[in-house]
């Protein structure tokens, strides 16, 4: 549908251009926000100038450590807790409670294990994105057709060879959308722990600009953590629907 | 799966998580947590203290306020898309990309425009909820079968009696899930709130124990958390299986 694209741009395109004229014209102060036209010159600005690129390469590359070791490590733990039914009917409890524990609650005891590197950050991030990753796996591997596997039996795969060549790829556009959780989980980890108790990071600089009325450098990162985090989703999102209309192909 | 199954399933995680607890204090020791029997004994110890009582009273009245605000407004959001094709193309990819950024990073600006205090734990929480919310009523009032809304069409409902007396009941099982999860992070956007922007409720209160070090608070108001969230979805779930399973 065209139409509905362009109502969504143009929808879009309005709000910002009406947040842009509330800030110039002052009814939002400029210690509350700044023009979206601003933020974006301020985040250029911040890019070239180079300041803050340490912290910046530094959050986003634990996210990433916390992300992938999320997806693999989540990968083999669906696998195996599909396999074990009974062992799944103790988890799923958890599952469904899972995201209302406060998880930042266990930053401080892993400070206290793991010292103020970025390892315990990096684990807040992998606890939270790991059941994502677990409880869409689970939801895709339910739904391979049976004569999916039966005809894997007859071939006499073995069991990684099933999980590998079979049930892992017909699950792989729920595992997808496991994986644009997990990478929304691990940032919120990283920066969340950032804002808590942290050296460096783009969630200390964040807080530290709020606390310092800074807004020409907190509005430019946190805009850039929204680019990045919507701009790996919407390409997950389009891998997904790309495997999605091959397989409507198919059948 | 039996409910009595169920009931056992649940009693054998929590055995477990018990042991795993009380074996990682045994390893771990005094420096970084409490064990099992302690934080319970100081969970009680808290609730005997007038000073708690304010924060949780808090954050129970911050909680509500969220979930009322997310529930309304996702259920309205949630019918206006999904009963419209066009309408549906148009904002849903918006709500999705909302639901996938990390809202924590907006703790500034809900700062900034809300105040330190109630009214910006409340907008917190309730941004967190309300997208699960809407997406689900969405899909759920989208597949409601076409009969139906035909056979309310010829029975000339108007626009309220058609959602209240066919869309509603027929989309019912998809829109709890919905809840359901709108719950459990309602409750963790407003804890976060707490934690970042006030200076009263629970997540305050952890907050300040983090800071000074504080285990024995941190880890009995964690639990009180947990076991609220663990006990309301434990039964949401339960509803939600006994909705779908009537459905069918």
């Amino acid at each position: 549908m065209k139409g509905a694209l362009a109502l969504r741009l143009a929808v879009l395109a309005a709000l910002v251009g009406f947040l842009e004229a509330l800030c110039r014209t002052g009814v939002i102060g400029a210690f509350t926000m700044q023009p979206p036209s601003r933020m974006l010159v301020d985040l250029w600005k911040l890019l070239t100038s180079g300041t803050l690129n340490a912290a910046i390469v530094k959050t986003l590359g634990n996210a990433g450590i916390a992300c992938v070791s999320a997806v693999l490590l989540g990968l083999l733990a669906a696998v195996a807790i599909h396999a074990l039914p009974r062992l799944r009917e103790a988890l799923d409890p958890l599952f469904a409670t899972y995201y209302a524990i406060p998880m930042f609650a266990f930053y401080p005891l892993l400070i206290i294990l793991f010292g103020l590197g970025s390892l315990p950050s990096i684990i807040i991030g992998f606890m939270l994105a790991i059941v994502a990753v677990i409880v869409n796996t689970l939801n895709g591997l339910d739904r391979v057709p049976g004569v999916l596997l039966k005809t894997a039996r007859v071939v006499r795969l073995s069991r990684a060879a099933i999980a590998w060549r079979i049930t892992l790829p017909f699950a792989l556009p729920y595992v997808l959308t496991g994986v644009k959780f997990a990478v929304a989980y691990s940032l919120i980890g990283v920066i969340g722990s950032e804002f808590i108790m942290a050296t460096d990071g783009m969630g200390y600089e964040i807080a530290f600009a709020y606390n310092n009325f800074d807004n020409a450098t907190m509005y430019p990162l946190i805009l850039m953590v929204l680019v990045v985090s919507i701009a790996l989703n919407s390409a997950i999102g389009a891998w997904e629907r790309r495997v999605l209309a091959r397989r409507g192909r198919q059948a | 799966m039996s409910a009595q199954g169920g009931w056992r399933a649940s009693a054998m995680l929590l055995a477990a998580l018990l042991i795993l607890w009380q074996l990682l204090y045994l390893v771990i020791g005094d420096i970084a947590l409490r064990s099992p029997l302690q934080t319970v004994s100081h969970l009680v110890e808290l609730f005997g203290s007038p000073r708690f009582w304010p924060h949780l009273t808090e954050t129970v009245r911050a909680f509500g306020a969220a979930m009322l605000i997310a529930t309304g407004a996702g259920l309205a959001i949630g019918f206006l898309l999904g009963l419209s094709r066009f309408a549906a193309a148009a904002f849903e990819p918006v709500l999705v990309a909302l639901y996938s950024i990390p809202k924590v990073t907006l703790y500034p600006i809900v700062l900034l425009a809300f105040g330190l205090g109630m009214p910006a734990k409340i907008a917190f929480g309730a941004i967190h909820g309300l997208i699960p919310i809407a997406l689900f009523t969405i899909n759920g009032v989208r597949n409601v079968r076409p009969v139906f809304l035909k056979t309310g069409r010829v029975l000339r409902l108007s626009r309220l009696q058609m959602v209240r007396r066919v869309l509603l009941p027929a989309a019912l099982p998809e829109i709890f899930s919905g809840l359901r999860i709108g719950f459990s992070l309602t409750l963790i956007g407003t804890i976060l709130g707490e934690m970042f922007a006030s200076q009263r409720g629970l997540g305050s209160l952890l907050m300040s124990a983090i800071g000074l070090h504080n285990l024995d608070v941190i880890m009995s108001v964690t639990l009180l958390i947990v076991a609220f969230a663990a006990t309301v979805s434990g039964v949401l779930l339960a509803i939600d299986r006994r909705l779908r399973f009537r459905a069918r």
